[in-house]
C-alpha cells in the first residue's frame, strides 16, 4: 500500500499518522510522549511503525509539523515541513469541510484559527499566558489526584461551578486552592476550573475573533468533557470534536505531504526506516566569528554534520545538496 | 571626548559619517547582540520597552571600549521615548558608570536648543563644514536605503540567499568606509550589478508590508531578523519606514522629496486615526493603508511589547483590514519573545496570504515553483 506519513513533534507529545492516497487514516495513530527528547521520540515512533507495517507498504511522502518540525524534517527527510497552524487547518477542513472556527488546545500552545470558505483568514496563538493549555490542566489534575480523563468527567457532575479567577496560571491556581479550602465540592471546583480556562482562552487567544459555527475543537485537551461543555456554554454553540482530535497536526502534515507529492509526481525524500539506528547528536554553540554571537544549533548523524540553524550570516550552512533542499521545503509554504 | 550612540539598524553608518567628518572621536558599541540585551535587561526597569533596554546595553558595551559621552535623541509627545535619555542617565549614574549624556531634542521643539548642543559638540568648526558633513551623511543614508531596498526585492528571488546577503554586507561595509560621494555610488553600483546577475527563480511573489515602531522595524536584532525570515519564506518585504525618509522628516522638516515620507502616511491614516498618538502610531496606520493601496498581500506590524502608540494603531488596524480586504498580523517583541513562536506565526501568515491569493486570483500562481 502506498502510504503518507505525518509527524507532529511538540514539546509534550510526538504523534505519527499514516494515511493512504485517498487521505484516509491507515492503522492507528501513534501517540508518544516527547519528554524533552524529540530525537528519541521520533526514533521510537518510527521503530514502532516499522514493526507494524507490512512488507508491501511503502512510504511515498512525509510531512512534519510541531515545534520541532525542522529537526524532525531533517532527521527523517521530510518532503514538506509545515507550521502547526496550517497543519491543523488542513486536517480540520478534511474532517469538517465547512468548518469556520478551530479551537486547538495542546500541551504548551493553544490557538484559534478562523476560516471562511475553506481558507484560513485569521489566527492567533497564546502569547502572554499559558493558563489556557493542556499542561496547566495536567498539573491541576495531578494536584487533585485525578487522572486527566476523570478530571474531565467529574466536571460534568457539577451543580454549581465556582467562579475561579483565571488571569494566568498563578492566579488560577491560588484562587482554586482558596476555593477548595472554603469547602466547595470537587466537581464544582473542577467545573469552575474548566470554565476559567475557557474564559481565559477566549479572552486571550480568541479576543476580537468572530467565532462562527461550525466550531471544531481539537488538540489533546479536547478529550476533556468538562472543557467541551464549558466551551459549549460560553459560546452557546455546538462543539465538534473530530475522532482523532489529538493527532490532527500529524494528520494535517500527512495530508500536505500527500498533496505535495501527488501534485508534482515527485519522489519522496524519506530517508527510510534505517534512520532509527543512526546516532543523532544535536548540540549548540555560540559562534565567535563576529560580534553577532549567534547561537548555532547543529545536528550530527554518526559524526557527520546533517544540518545547522541559527547563524545570521550563512557561514555555518551545510553544503550538502539534500540538506539544502530540505531547508528549502521548510521555507516554502503550501501552494 | 569619546562619543558613542545607540544602534538602530544601519543608522550607525550615517551618524558615523556625520560625526567623523566633523572631526569628532567615536567609539561605537559592538552590534547589538544577546549580550547587549542581557546587560540592558539587567539594569532596566522591567516594563521599559525593548529599545530602551537595548540602548542601555549599547552604552555599557561602548563604555567598556572607552566611550565617555553618549549622544542620544530626545522626543516629544505621548511616547515614552521622550524621557528615555533622562532615565537612562539616572540608571548609569546609579551604576556608577561615568558617562556624559548629550540629548538632542528634535528640531520641532526648537532649532535653538539643537544648534546649541551641536555647537557644544563640534567646538569651533564652521557651519559650512557642518552643512557639508550633513550632506555627506545624507548621501550615505540614501545609498544604504537603496541597497537595502534591492536586498528586500531580491531575497525571495535569488537561489542563493546566503551569497546575496554576503554581497549586501560587503556593500554596507564599503558604504561605511567610503571617504567621498564617488566611493559611495561606486559601492551601490557594484552591489546592483553583481546581485542582479545572480540566478533567480521566476514567478509572482507574495508582497508583505512592514509597518510599526521605527526601532523595531529597523533593528534586525530587535525584530528577530524578521525581514530575513520572510525573505526566505519567499516573501518580498515592502518596508514603510526608511532611514532617509525619517531623517528628512525629522531633521530636514520634510523639505526634501523622498519616498515614503511622513506627510503622506498621515494623510492616509486620517480616516482612521486623526490625532498624534505619539511614536509612530499614525504612520503605522497610514503605512498599512499605503500597503493596501500598493496591492500588498498582507501587512505585518511590529512593535515593542507595551508600546502605547502602536497599541493604539493596532486597535485601528482591523478597520483598515476590513475596508481594504488585507490581512494584518501584529507582533509585539521584547527580550522574552520566543523565536519559535515568531517563526510559526510568520509561516502561518505567509500560508494565509498565499491561500487568499490563490482563491482571489484563481490559478494565477500555478506552476511548479511559483516562488513562495
Ligand atoms: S554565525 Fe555568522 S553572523 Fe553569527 S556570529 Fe558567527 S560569523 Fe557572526
Amino acid at each position: 500500500m502506498d502510504l503518507f506519513l505525518g509527524i507532529d513533534v511538540g514539546s509534550v507529545s510526538t504523534n505519527l499518522v499514516l494515511i493512504d492516497d485517498r487521505g484516509d487514516l491507515y492503522l492507528n495513530p501513534l501517540y508518544l510522549r516527547t519528554q524533552g527528547q524529540p530525537v528519541a521520540a521520533i526514533k521510537k515512533g518510527l521503530r514502532m511503525l516499522q514493526e507494524i507495517l507490512a512488507p508491501q507498504d511503502r512510504i511515498c511522502g512525509v510531512g512534519t509539523t510541531g515545534s520541532a518540525r525542522s529537526l524532525a524534517g531533517v532527521l527523517v527527510g521530510a518532503d514538506i515541513v509545515k507550521n502547526e497552524i496550517t497543519a491543523h487547518a488542513v486536517s480540520a477542513l478534511r474532517e469538517v469541510p465547512d468548518v469556520r472556527t478551530i479551537l486547538e488546545i495542546g500541551g504548551q500552545d493553544s490557538k484559534i484559527i478562523i476560516l471562511r470558505d475553506g481558507v484560513v483568514v485569521d489566527f492567533a496563538m497564546n502569547t502572554v499566558c499559558a493558563a489556557g493549555t493542556g499542561s496547566f490542566l495536567d498539573q491541576q489534575a495531578f494536584r487533585l489526584n485525578l487522572s486527566i480523563e476523570e478530571f474531565g468527567r467529574i466536571a460534568l457532575e457539577a451543580d454549581n461551578p465556582v467562579r475561579i479567577a483565571g488571569r494566568c496560571t498563578v492566579f488560577a491556581e491560588s484562587d482554586m486552592i482558596h476555593k477548595q479550602q472554603m469547602g466547595h465540592s470537587l466537581p464544582n471546583i473542577v467545573a469552575g476550573l474548566c470554565e476559567a480556562l475557557v474564559r481565559n482562552y477566549l479572552n486571550n487567544v480568541g479576543k476580537g475573533k468572530e467565532i462562527h459555527s461550525p466550531v471544531v475543537f481539537q488538540g489533546g485537551v479536547a478529550a476533556s468533557a468538562g472543557i467541551r461543555v464549558a466551551f459549549q456554554k460560553a459560546l452557546n454553540m455546538d462543539i465538534l470534536v473530530p475522532k482523532h482530535f489529538n493527532v490532527m497536526g500529524a494528520y494535517g502534515a500527512a495530508l500536505l505531504s500527500r498533496d505535495w507529492i501527488t501534485e508534482r509526481g515527485a519522489e519522496t525524500r524519506f530517508r527510510g526506516f534505517e534512520v532509527v539506528s543512526c546516532d543523532f547528536r544535536p548540540r549548540s554553540f555560540i559562534c565567535k566569528g563576529c560580534p553577532n554571537a549567534c547561537e548555532v544549533v547543529e545536528i550530527r548523524q554518526d559524526g557527520a554534520v546533517l544540518a545547522r540553524w541559527g547563524d545570521r550570516c550563512g557561514r555555518w550552512g551545510v553544503a550538502d545538496e539534500k540538506v539544502e533542499d530540505a531547508a528549502l521545503s521548510c521555507s516554502h509554504p503550501l501552494r | 571626548m569619546k562619543l558613542t550612540y545607540p544602534h538602530m539598524g544601519n543608522l550607525y553608518i550615517v551618524v558615523r559619517a556625520l560625526l567623523t567628518s566633523l572631526g569628532l572621536d567615536l567609539v561605537l558599541p559592538p552590534p547589538t547582540s544577546r549580550r547587549t540585551a542581557e546587560l540592558g535587561v539587567r539594569y532596566s526597569p522591567e516594563f521599559a520597552c525593548f529599545p530602551f533596554k537595548l540602548n542601555l546595553g549599547n552604552y555599557l558595551e561602548a563604555e567598556e571600549l572607552g566611550a565617555d559621552t553618549i549622544l542620544m535623541a530626545g522626543g516629544v509627545g505621548p511616547c515614552r521615548f521622550g524621557y528615555y535619555a533622562q532615565v537612562q542617565r539616572e540608571i548609569l549614574r546609579d551604576l556608577g558608570v561615568d558617562m556624559e549624556m548629550v540629548v538632542l531634542e528634535p528640531p520641532d521643539v526648537g532649532y535653538r536648543e539643537l544648534t546649541d548642543k551641536v555647537r557644544y559638540l563640534v567646538g569651533d568648526c564652521s557651519w559650512w563644514r557642518v552643512v557639508k558633513s550633513i550632506r555627506f551623511a545624507w548621501q550615505k543614508a540614501l545609498a544604504l536605503d537603496n541597497v537595502e531596498r534591492e536586498l528586500l526585492y531580491l531575497r525571495p528571488r535569488v537561489l542563493e540567499p546566503n551569497s546575496l546577503e554576503k554581497r549586501y554586507r560587503t556593500a554596507v561595509e564599503e558604504i561605511d568606509a567610503a571617504p567621498d560621494s564617488r566611493a559611495i555610488s561606486r559601492a551601490v553600483q557594484e552591489f546592483f550589478k553583481t546581485s542582479r546577475r545572480m540566478p533567480q527563480r521566476q514567478g509572482r511573489f507574495l508582497r508583505v508590508g512592514l509597518v510599526g515602531e521605527i526601532f523595531t522595524v529597523l533593528e534586525p536584532f530587535a525584530n528577530y531578523d524578521l525581514e530575513r525570515r520572510l525573505g526566505r519564506l519567499g516573501v518580498q518585504v515592502e518596508r514603510s519606514i526608511w532611514l532617509s525618509a525619517w531623517i528628512n522628516d525629522h531633521l530636514f522638516g520634510g523639505l526634501l522629496r523622498v519616498k515614503g515620507g511622513l506627510k503622506h502616511a498621515d494623510r492616509l491614516a486620517s480616516p482612521y486615526l486623526n490625532s498624534f498618538v505619539g511614536g509612530h502610531g499614525r504612520e503605522t496606520v497610514g503605512g498599512a493603508v499605503a500597503c493596501a493601496l500598493q496591492d500588498c498581500d498582507g501587512v505585518i506590524q511590529v512593535a515593542p511589547l507595551t508600546c502605547m502608540p502602536e497599541i493604539v494603531a493596532h486597535s485601528v488596524l482591523p478597520s483598515v483590514s476590513r475596508d481594504y480586504g488585507i490581512p494584518t498580523l501584529t507582533l509585539y517583541l521584547d527580550e522574552q519573545s520566543g523565536e519559535a513562536g515568531i517563526q510559526t506565526r510568520l509561516e502561518a501568515f505567509v500560508d494565509l496570504m498565499a491561500a487568499r491569493r490563490r482563491k482571489g486570483k484563481g490559478g494565477m500562481l500555478d506552476g511548479s515553483f511559483s516562488g513562495y
